[in-house]
């Protein structure tokens, strides 16, 4: 094969994986309105996504927010603006590293764990299973899935701010001598509710990317526990990857508007 | 046009995966309340058949009429119809294992048929005991089950909504002789109870001699040959004769690499 046929045929390998991701997050939008929706399913993945989540995303946000305290402090005292530290602090957080750490961690966590449990459930004929009883797989496995994810990590992220800044806040006030309340005036003054919300924006849109990734690749898995592996590696770094290049995107129009 | 007391019938039914014609032309019919086995080696198209009757693969052609409605183009209507008929017992019994054993039961009863949950968990317990399953293994997980109760389970499952045709993927594989005959026994048990159409694929022979009204044998993507249990010594079709004895040598040849 030469070097442009095999370019070509990779491309159009990647126009139909997108085409055939496209068709999953439909289906499963379409899922949501017209029913039926299964309840317990999608409680019991909230739980499992959102809750169980938490330890994690706040101790990545509490150590990540005392890291970057220093880091700003050790930065912005070159040009004597360390007072600044609790408005960049903020606006780190809130805007980027909250919602794309939280967003990473719950790929690396619930992503994997999605395509693993619905991988193991193809290969061993569950789904199939599922049909015969009348149930449409993507009705009771993907969609609640989908809509509990997309809703947890803005919660999550909520949270994850709050912790993240309350690590910056104990590194600034009991190791870099800040005052507390001044810290907490400079803070609340700076920010606005666009920061917030546009951060928590971004995490609903990761929400959903890192689910249809999990569920996508378990959905799709074949081939016994070397598929169920591979689904569950491709679905993390997809995942990922969607996370990172959609925060890009997202950005860029938050920032211009 | 399908006779009246066919309550399924196939007809030139084909499926090829990749190029690979496995089903080449598959014709039969089933008159209601009984039970045809399918028998045939390994990668013969067994359980593609049973996947294309029961919607959960599309035949590349051909026509499988359920009740004298064609069902091979699986539209979602068609799904329903054919899902609200049938009950399927799938060879690794395929219990949700996230779920306890009455909720696999009553699953079509909890998340089809919107049944409450006091009332889905007295008919699963109801089928367990028809299965000669206590009612205390209700509340366990499936993987503290062996793997005969977890075919019981999976029986149980199948016939909870009633349904007029059951299918079996290999009941009996990985079971030992006796549990093996046991489950011959509450197949053949609840198929008449029910008084239900029964297809089931199968490799071993004495599962099929039990369980079989009339016993019908696949090789290379079509029926070859079909009679009853009482037939089937006789059939005088050598790669049946090889197929019931078991032989390596006959017609039928595996390919097999010598090193």
């Amino acid at each position: 094969m030469n070097l442009f046929a095999m370019i070509g045929s990779m491309t159009v390998d990647a126009l139909r994986e997108t085409g055939r991701m496209a068709n999953f997050s439909g289906r499963s939008a379409i899922s949501w309105v017209l029913g039926p929706f299964y309840w317990r399913a999608f409680f019991a993945a909230l739980g499992r996504i959102g809750f169980t989540s938490l330890p994690v995303v706040g101790l990545t946000a509490v150590f990540t927010g005392a890291a970057l305290a220093l880091n700003i402090y050790d930065g912005s005292l070159r040009f004597n603006a360390e007072t600044f530290l609790p408005q960049i602090l903020g606006v780190s957080i809130v805007r980027e590293l909250g919602p794309v750490l939280a967003a990473l961690m719950v790929a690396g966590r619930c992503s994997s764990a999605m395509a693993a449990e619905i991988g193991t459930m193809r290969v061993t004929e569950q789904i199939d299973a599922m049909s015969t009883l009348a149930v449409d797989p993507f009705k009771y496995l993907i969609a609640p899935r989908i809509l509990a994810t997309t809703l947890a990590l803005p919660i999550l992220v909520l949270v994850a701010n709050i912790i993240g800044i309350y690590g910056g806040y104990l590194v600034a006030v009991y190791a870099l001598d800040f005052s507390g309340p001044v810290f907490i005036t400079n803070l609340a003054d700076f920010l606005t509710v666009r920061d917030v919300v546009t951060g928590l924006l971004k995490a609903a849109v990761f929400g959903f990317l890192i689910a249809v990734m999990g569920c996508y690749y378990g959905y799709r898995s074949r081939g016994g526990a070397q598929g169920v592996g591979a689904a569950t590696r491709t679905a993390v770094v997809a995942g990922a990857v969607a996370v990172l290049a959609s925060n890009y995107f997202m950005t860029s129009l938050f920032v211009e508007t | 046009m399908t006779k009246a007391n066919h309550t399924l019938s196939v007809r030139d039914l084909h499926k090829s995966f990749d190029g690979k014609q496995v089903l080449r032309g598959v014709d039969f019919d089933i008159d209601t309340g009984r039970s045809l086995v399918i028998i045939g080696g390994s990668g013969t198209g067994k359980s593609v058949l049973l996947k294309c009757i029961l919607g959960l693969l599309k035949p590349d052609r051909g026509t499988v009429e359920v009740n004298g409605r064609n069902i091979a183009k699986q539209t979602t209507a068609d799904q329903k119809y054919m899902t609200g008929q049938s009950g399927m017992l799938f060879q690794g019994s395929a219990l949700f294992d996230s779920l306890r054993v009455w909720e696999n039961v009553a699953f079509r009863l909890l998340n089809a048929e919107k049944k409450s949950r006091k009332i889905a968990r007295e008919k699963a317990i109801d089928c367990l005991t028809q299965v000669g399953l206590a009612p205390e293994v209700a509340d366990l997980q499936p993987s503290a089950l062996s793997g005969g109760m977890q075919k019981r389970v999976s029986l149980a499952r199948a016939i909870a909504s009633d349904p007029q045709i059951l299918f079996f993927d290999e009941p009996t594989t990985g079971l030992d002789p006796i549990m093996a005959d046991v489950i011959n026994n509450l197949i053949v048990d609840r198929v008449k109870a029910l008084g239900a159409t029964a297809i089931s694929i199968t490799h071993d022979m004495a599962s099929a001699r039990k369980i079989a009204d009339e016993i019908a044998m696949l090789y290379q993507g079509r029926i070859i040959w079909r009679g009853t249990p009482d037939q089937i010594d006789n059939s005088g079709n050598p790669m049946v004769d090889q197929f019931v004895h078991g032989r390596a040598e006959g017609p039928i040849q595996m390919t097999l690499r010598k090193t």
